[in-house]
């Protein structure tokens, strides 16, 4: 048991040479290019708007719509924000990270197949 | 019914609620014993599989993302989120909304940068994925370290919750202290009783079950206060403030930021990174993306649980200012429980004993289901990574672990209660927040670190885990909430010099800081070709543990 990690010594696939692949490469490179600069992205609007709801009480109690002042839209678009960033984070996943790494999956478990291996040890 | 009628009535309800409550203790009593016995039979039923580890940790890897993001969301909403939440905003207006977007915008550090790759990477515990490709022995003990510490003092809030929780639900006096002990007492045996019997499998379901009461309790009263302010959330926060003026409240003022943290900016800055970077930390949190068969169901989990929780926040700020213009400020302060009264009372007033009851009944549910999670992640932590990985070196007999597992589960019970008792009267939202700057500090830079960056190392792992660790506890100690003014913790003292009630603005910084250092100063160097496994494995899946066949 323990983890399988310690397994890989005996495992077939040269993980080296895959990480160094094309192919992964492109994935890895894929999947940063999206969740990196979006995760700075939300991030930076999220302590924007805290920073603003700490000092800046004046502007966001400035009112915009009946008694909805900015703090309050802001706050809102927070939640709009969440749940776009998901569908779109989603979507991208579906389109461009799943069939890449179902590619590379495939390949790798044929190869630890072929080998006689169990593809874990539990 | 128009406005002035509603407020008019509300008023003396308000005053009178603990001889109502008492009255109509019963119903909530009656609600809450069969909530318990509904689901005792479910976890009894979902026991009958729990054979081997990942049966008992991982539910068999067996849970689809929907059920797994519906578990999530009630292992997430806890009693804080609730009834903190409403109250807060029901008390300080829009303050109390600050809290819960940090709390919803914090999930997508998980979506984004952790679930997935985590699913793919562990077994059953967070160690799995920070030892994967470091020394085994030291960071497994670290992680467990900073596992059990965090569940510990979350545990904490939620049993301390439990005892608050009485007075006001079942009409007992805060004085009474006995009759909150025995059901803090309570809880924590069938806390065990669930964990004992169900495993993550059981837990699981008291999770989902729950969070589908919470989550129809709060659309149910949200339907119903939006209905009596014509559907118009802007007539509703006038209503709000027109309570306010009339008591001799701060009026306009509660819909403007600043009635909660307007005297201390920099600890909200402090508090709202801890609630960003600490969700995606929280042992309790990423134990449950074991229970789904792939990565893509993990993703699902977590956008289930992002729709889930992001509309209970909307629910809970129509709550807030439901229960300010419906009840009013200073009628929650007086009523027992204080803050924690408002949603409570707002069900009292806006649907009578029955609503109430129900809404009771679900709140005793959410401490139940939240601290079912927490004690199966501690004792997963303590069996599968001390016991098994260290004591016996990756080794065990057959079954041994599970039996540990069930040992510690007793343990943890026992500590909870006892914990429980000694924190009751504690402050909840504070035992909480403090978990969650744990968790970022000690957790968070090694899980981002061990997924994204090639070269970090042991000692880089060490160093961060222990000195966010270190200095997240030590800086809480030197804070005024523990000493040095007469609401602290030990009122006596004043040994306090750290000016913020969160460490997360240091602590956060400092142990991703020390996570680099450890690195660079490292002369040793991990083996590049687990490594490589661990890059692969998180982004394809090679390798990740399937779901068990039953």
């Amino acid at each position: 048991m323990g983890n399988s990690a310690h397994a890989s010594k005996k495992n077939p696939v040269d993980f080296i040479a895959e990480q160094n692949s094309e192919e992964f490469k492109a994935l890895k490179k894929s999947h940063r290019n999206f969740v990196f600069p979006v995760a700075i992205g939300f991030l930076v609007w999220y302590f924007a708007y805290v920073l603003l709801a700490a000092y800046a009480h004046d502007f966001m109690s400035i009112k915009v719509w009946g008694n909805f002042n900015i703090g309050l839209i802001m706050g809102l678009l927070q939640f709009v924000t969440t749940f776009g960033i998901t569908t779109w984070y989603v979507t991208y996943a579906n389109r461009k990270l799943d069939p890449q790494a179902a590619v590379i999956r495939t390949r790798l478990e044929k190869q630890i197949d072929d080998a006689g291996m169990t593809k874990e040890e539990v | 019914m128009s406005l002035s009628s509603t407020l008019s009535a509300a008023a003396p309800m308000a005053k009178t609620l603990s001889e109502q409550t008492k009255e109509n203790s019963w119903i909530n009593i009656l609600i809450f014993v069969a909530f318990v016995a509904i689901t005792m039979i479910v976890v009894f039923r979902a026991s009958r599989n729990n054979k081997t580890a990942a049966d008992y940790y991982a539910a068999g890897r067996s849970f689809s993302g929907g059920q797994n993001g519906t578990a999530i969301a009630g292992d997430y909403l806890s009693a804080a989120s609730f009834l903190g939440i409403t109250g807060a905003i029901a008390v300080n207006g829009y303050d109390g909304f600050l809290y819960s977007i940090g709390f919803l915008v914090a999930w997508l550090v998980a979506l984004l940068l952790v679930a997935e790759l985590l699913r793919n990477t562990g077994k059953f515990t967070m160690a799995d994925v920070l030892s994967f490709r470091l020394k085994q022995r030291p960071v497994r003990i670290a992680a467990a370290t900073t596992t059990l510490v965090v569940c510990f003092f979350y545990l904490l809030a939620q049993m301390a919750g439990a005892g608050g929780l009485v007075s006001l639900l079942l009409g007992l006096d805060n004085s009474n202290k006995a009759g909150q002990n025995i059901v803090i007492a309570v809880v924590g045996v069938l806390m065990i009783v669930y964990v004992l019997i169900g495993g993550m499998k059981g837990t699981t379901w008291v999770q989902i079950i729950k969070a589908f009461l919470l989550i129809i309790g709060a659309g149910i009263m949200t339907i119903i206060v939006l209905a009596m302010h014509g559907f118009n959330l802007s007539t509703l926060m006038d209503a709000a403030v027109q309570t306010s003026i009339n008591e001799g409240g701060v009026g306009e003022a509660l819909l403007n930021p600043g009635a909660q943290y307007g005297k201390a900016p920099l600890d909200f800055v402090s508090l709202a990174l801890a609630l960003v970077l600490g969700t995606a930390a929280l042992p309790h949190v990423l134990m449950r993306f074991y229970t789904v068969p792939t990565a893509k169901e993990a993703r699902k989990s977590v956008v289930w649980a992002i729709w889930l929780i992001g509309g209970f926040y909307v629910f809970t700020l129509v709550l807030g200012y439901g229960a300010g213009a419906l009840i009013g400020k200073e009628a929650i302060l007086s009523a027992p429980g204080g803050v924690n009264a408002a949603a409570p009372l707002l069900a009292f007033v806006i649907g009578g004993p029955i609503l109430l009851g129900f809404i009771s009944a679900v709140a005793f549910a959410t401490i139940l289901a939240v601290v079912a999670g927490l004690t199966i992640t501690a004792a997963a932590s303590f069996a599968h990574d001390i016991y098994s990985n260290v004591i016996v070196k990756g080794d065990p007999k057959p079954e041994m672990e599970v039996k540990v597992a069930r040992r510690t589960v007793i343990v943890i019970g026992l500590v909870a209660i006892g914990g429980g008792i000694l924190a009751n009267g504690q402050n909840i939202a504070f035992l909480v927040a403090l978990a969650f700057a744990i968790a970022a500090s000690a957790n968070l830079p090694t899980i981002i670190y061990s997924l994204f960056w090639k070269k970090f190392t042991t000692q880089g792992a060490l160093w961060s885990m222990y000195g966010g660790l270190a200095s997240a506890i030590l800086l809480i100690a030197f804070s005024p909430v523990v000493s040095g003014n007469e609401k602290a913790m030990i009122p006596g003292a004043d040994f306090s010099w750290f000016p913020l009630a969160n460490p997360g603005i240091i602590s956060i910084p400092l142990a991703f800081f020390l996570g680099w250092l450890g690195t660079v100063l490292d002369k040793n160097s991990e083996d590049p070709r687990i490594q490589a496994e661990m890059d692969v494995r998180s982004l394809t899946g090679v390798g990740a543990e399937k779901a068990s066949d039953h």
